[in-house]
């Protein structure tokens, strides 16, 4: 038995596992929760709300939150509706509009983190791997990242229509840029590693190289800023919309809904109240998530023993 | 005879909960008298720093000592409270480290560090102090004390940090000065002067010193008396000579078995054809950027000629620093020579193009230093050891037939191979390596510093098993080391380098016997422990 033991070393304790350590961090449990949530009034907000988002009803501009409304029904029959969060000055409800504005918020915030994230991990992969590529991919990332998301978006959409794509790619171009800073620090220090170079002298080839030795090195911290990115990219749209640069207003986001209530805001603060507090808990919530992902996936953070 | 100057008596040190042991230390008696070295020696994980910072007042939280005591002076360290141990240090006790780099304060200027211990620990006059931080710079033999103290760690060489650091400790006369592996981290001829030092100013101050180390040489060097450690338990305690000459424990006796003597071995004159050579290899970083090139080019190595024979090992030797890695780098082609052949087989490798540099790189194979580091964490053993046969188109299934093999060519479990690295020794997985090398079937294998992280056991055991691999398969190895020891035992021939050139170059037998070079002179005299026959167990005449 011994000399098993001694052929196969020490037997390491068992660390607990990545999905246990995951599980038992208080802040991702509640960040993932609160996120669960709102993705979850997102993908059933037609089960949530009987009242279509755009419908236009002149009648019940601008009601207060618990507001009721008789509705006449094509075959005579009335029913009662509640507006839980008020109309807008166009009489849209606000409750549906901000439930399905969630569905807005989360795209957008997905799509620039994975998008963002997938380009700028090849760029970054690639520049901080091949040297004389360096200096070229830097330089004009340096440029990119001078662009401020914001007139970019208004450039962007000035161009093209305005709509769902535009934001996405407003919003995309100038988290590039942080995403390869990001990759490239790591390739940088792990193309020193010493199983690197074994694996160059036993002839891997750099694509595959790439792909096995390095790219996994990057993935904890890619994860972390993917977070930080969604949530960036979520206030930005809402900013966008809010400044009637973004998503047309008849489509209903955060942002919209408090571009259009931004007029009547002392008479009628519901407008802004209800979708604000909807993304400010799920920016709140995807941080929270960040946070708790950098401190379980990067050791440095992690507290000594 | 005075009372002891630290008196150790069955300390135990327990470890947190889930560490792979419940004692770091476990009732340890030790003893140092004034006026004398007493060396702590035992491999990595045997409790030697545990009990120095047990001493100090040190212990990492989580470490607690739960029993015995120890006696500084005849005073009770274990139960001080904070603030008198706090008056103790630097004035009864002091400490060396390993690394004085990150010892010192980068941003602290040396002198002002000396002067904060006499700020803290005395009344003296700012100008009294000044005199003082002088006077024990010169005493530390450092040149130009003036502009030593007004420089900053970064600004001076290894080994004047450690004298700074020898400087502090010792400024206030402590009775008690303990080193934590102060040479470990200084290049062979630094390591004598600094020994030197501690010897000397340990007599002229009558401070005893507990001096912790891994190396047989130092304890040769200067140890009166020897404590042997071993998975935190006292195996053996006594006067130098004697527990040299007729260890008593078996562990001792293996220990003192593995230091490789400094006599070179007998080897036969290799005759075979040279499978590797290199003529006037050079390189050169480019300091500077885009803007400067050209400007104060360093040679890293500059016009180096070697060559090897198969069945042969030739030994690089050198300080930090030689440009002795840079040899091997460029032979592997990690990186491109600046000028010069690299000659394998009927090719010159250092001419090729990339494509084909790729059907021929299997040829010559490395294996690094730091066992740590060379294996993909998340990657397993059997990846790794295939990945180089599948880059040349093995099938998976033969790969896998061949790591087998290899693992059991290494004396590991073949059933291993899909465990990861982290589940093996420090020993075991330089061992995957090996078999990594192999699995290219190289002409030429380079060990760059290959044992130089291993514990001494450890490396006697992958030193036999690269000789036998090397004997087996007639494979030509560059073996790189700093240590002459383990080069007068593996090598047939050897290269002396310094600054990037190779200084002397003949069969180990020659230039350990006869060295030409003022600098192969240099780094044989500094040598630890050479006045000491570890094979014989006895002095031996030191060749002047």
């Amino acid at each position: 038995m011994s000399a098993t033991a001694d052929t196969l070393g020490l037997e390491v304790p068992p660390r607990p596992g990545l999905s246990r350590r995951l599980v038992r961090n208080p802040t991702i449990t509640v960040g993932a929760a609160i996120l669960a949530l709102i993705l979850l009034i997102g993908l059933a907000a037609p089960l949530l709300t009987s009242i279509d988002p755009a419908q236009i009803n002149p009648v019940y501009r601008n009601k207060t939150p618990g507001t009721t409304e008789i509705v006449r029904r094509d075959d005579g029959t009335k029913t009662t509706v509640t507006h839980w969060m008020g109309t807008d000055s166009l009489g849209r409800d606000v409750y549906s509009r901000v439930v399905y504005g969630a569905r807005a918020s989360l795209l957008v915030g997905a799509a620039v983190a994975v998008i963002s994230i997938s380009i700028g991990l090849v760029i970054g992969l690639v520049g901080g791997y091949i040297r004389w590529l360096d200096a070229v991919v830097m330089r004009i990332m340096d440029g990119l990242m001078a662009i401020p998301a914001i007139l970019l978006a208004i450039a962007v959409v000035s161009l093209s229509k305005a709509g769902l794509v535009a934001v996405i790619v407003a919003i995309v171009i100038p988290e590039i840029p942080r995403v390869v800073r990001l990759v490239r620090s790591v390739v940088l220090s792990i193309r020193e590693e010493p199983y690197v170079e074994a694996a160059i002298s036993v002839g891997t080839r750099t694509p595959l190289l790439l792909v096995r030795h390095v790219l996994p090195n990057t993935i904890a911290p890619l994860i972390v800023q993917a977070t930080y990115i969604a949530a960036s990219a979520i206030l930005i749209e809402a900013i966008l919309s809010f400044l009637g640069v973004g998503i047309p207003p008849e489509t209903p986001t955060w942002g919209n809904i408090m571009a259009e209530g931004r007029t009547l805001f002392r008479v009628f603060p519901h407008n802004i109240l209800y979708p604000g507090i909807f993304l400010a808990l799920t920016v709140l919530a995807v941080n929270m998530l960040g946070d708790g992902l950098r401190d379980t996936l990067d050791p440095r953070m992690r507290k000594a023993l | 005879m005075s009372a002891p100057v630290l008196e150790i008596r069955n300390l135990t040190v327990t470890l947190p909960r889930g560490a792979d042991r419940v004692h770091a230390i476990k009732g340890v008696d030790l003893t140092v008298d004034r006026g004398e070295i007493v060396c702590l020696v035992g491999e990595s994980g045997s409790g030697k720093s545990v009990i120095a910072h047990a001493v100090m007042g040190l212990l990492t939280k989580g470490l607690s000592a739960t029993g015995g005591d120890i006696r500084l002076t005849g005073e009770n360290l274990l139960t001080a409270d904070a603030s008198r141990l706090r008056e103790l240090r630097c004035t009864r006790m002091s400490m060396i480290f390993q690394e004085p780099m990150t010892a010192l304060n980068p941003v602290m200027r040396c002198g002002d560090q000396i002067d904060e211990v006499l700020a803290t620990h005395t009344d003296l006059a700012p100008h009294a102090r000044r005199e003082k931080v002088l006077d024990i710079v010169r005493a530390v033999h450092l040149l130009e004390p003036e502009r030593m103290i007004a420089s900053y760690p970064h600004q001076i060489s290894g080994g004047q940090r450690q004298r700074i650091m020898i400087a502090m400790a010792l400024v206030l006369e402590p009775a008690l000065l303990i080193a934590d592996e102060p040479t470990t981290a200084l290049d062979v001829t630094t390591q004598a002067q600094i020994l030197a030092l501690i010897r000397e100013l340990q007599r002229a101050h009558g401070t005893g010193v507990l001096f912790i180390t891994h190396d047989f040489g130092v304890v040769a060097e200067i140890a009166d008396r020897v404590a042997v450690l071993r998975g935190g338990e006292l195996v053996e305690f006594g006067r130098t000579a004697g527990l040299l000459a007729a260890p008593r424990h078996d562990y001792t006796r293996m220990l003192i078995a593995s230091v490789p003597s400094l006599v070179p071995r007998h080897r036969d004159e290799v005759t075979a054809p040279v499978v590797l050579a290199t003529t006037g290899m050079t390189k050169t970083y480019a300091a500077g950027g885009w803007f400067n090139r050209s400007r104060d080019a360093v040679p890293a190595a500059a016009d180096v000629t070697l060559s090897i024979r198969q069945g042969e090992t030739l030994g690089i030797v050198g300080e930090s620093g030689s440009g002795k890695s840079t040899v091997a780098r460029c032979i592997a082609r990690l990186i491109e020579p600046t000028q010069g052949r690299i000659v394998v087989g009927d090719t010159d490798f250092a001419s090729i193009s990339r494509a084909q540099l790729h059907a021929l790189r299997r040829r010559v194979q490395i294996v690094f230093q730091d066992p740590y580091r060379s294996l993909n964490p998340r990657r397993t053993v059997g990846q790794a050891i295939v990945e180089g046969p599948m880059n040349y188109g093995a099938s998976a299934g033969d790969a896998m037939v061949r790591a087998r093999n290899l693992m059991e060519l290494v004396r590991l479990d073949p059933k291993s191979l899909d465990r990861f690295p982290h589940q093996f020794s420090g020993g075991q997985r330089q061992r995957i390596c090996i078999a990594r090398a192999l699995a290219m079937e190289p002409a030429v294998l380079i060990a760059d510093e290959a044992v130089s992280a291993l514990d001494v056991s450890v490396q006697a055991q992958v030193l036999a098993l690269l000789d036998e691999i090397r004997q087996r398969l007639n494979l030509a190895m560059l073996f790189i080391t700093h240590d002459l020891r383990v080069a007068a035992q593996v090598c047939d021939r050897v290269a002396v380098m310094s600054k990037g050139r190779v200084v002397e170059y003949g069969t180990v037998r020659d230039v350990f016997a006869h060295p030409h070079h003022d600098y192969t002179k240099a780094l044989l005299a500094a040598a630890p422990g050479r006045g000491w026959d570890f094979s014989e167990g006895r002095a031996r005449p030191v060749p002047r």
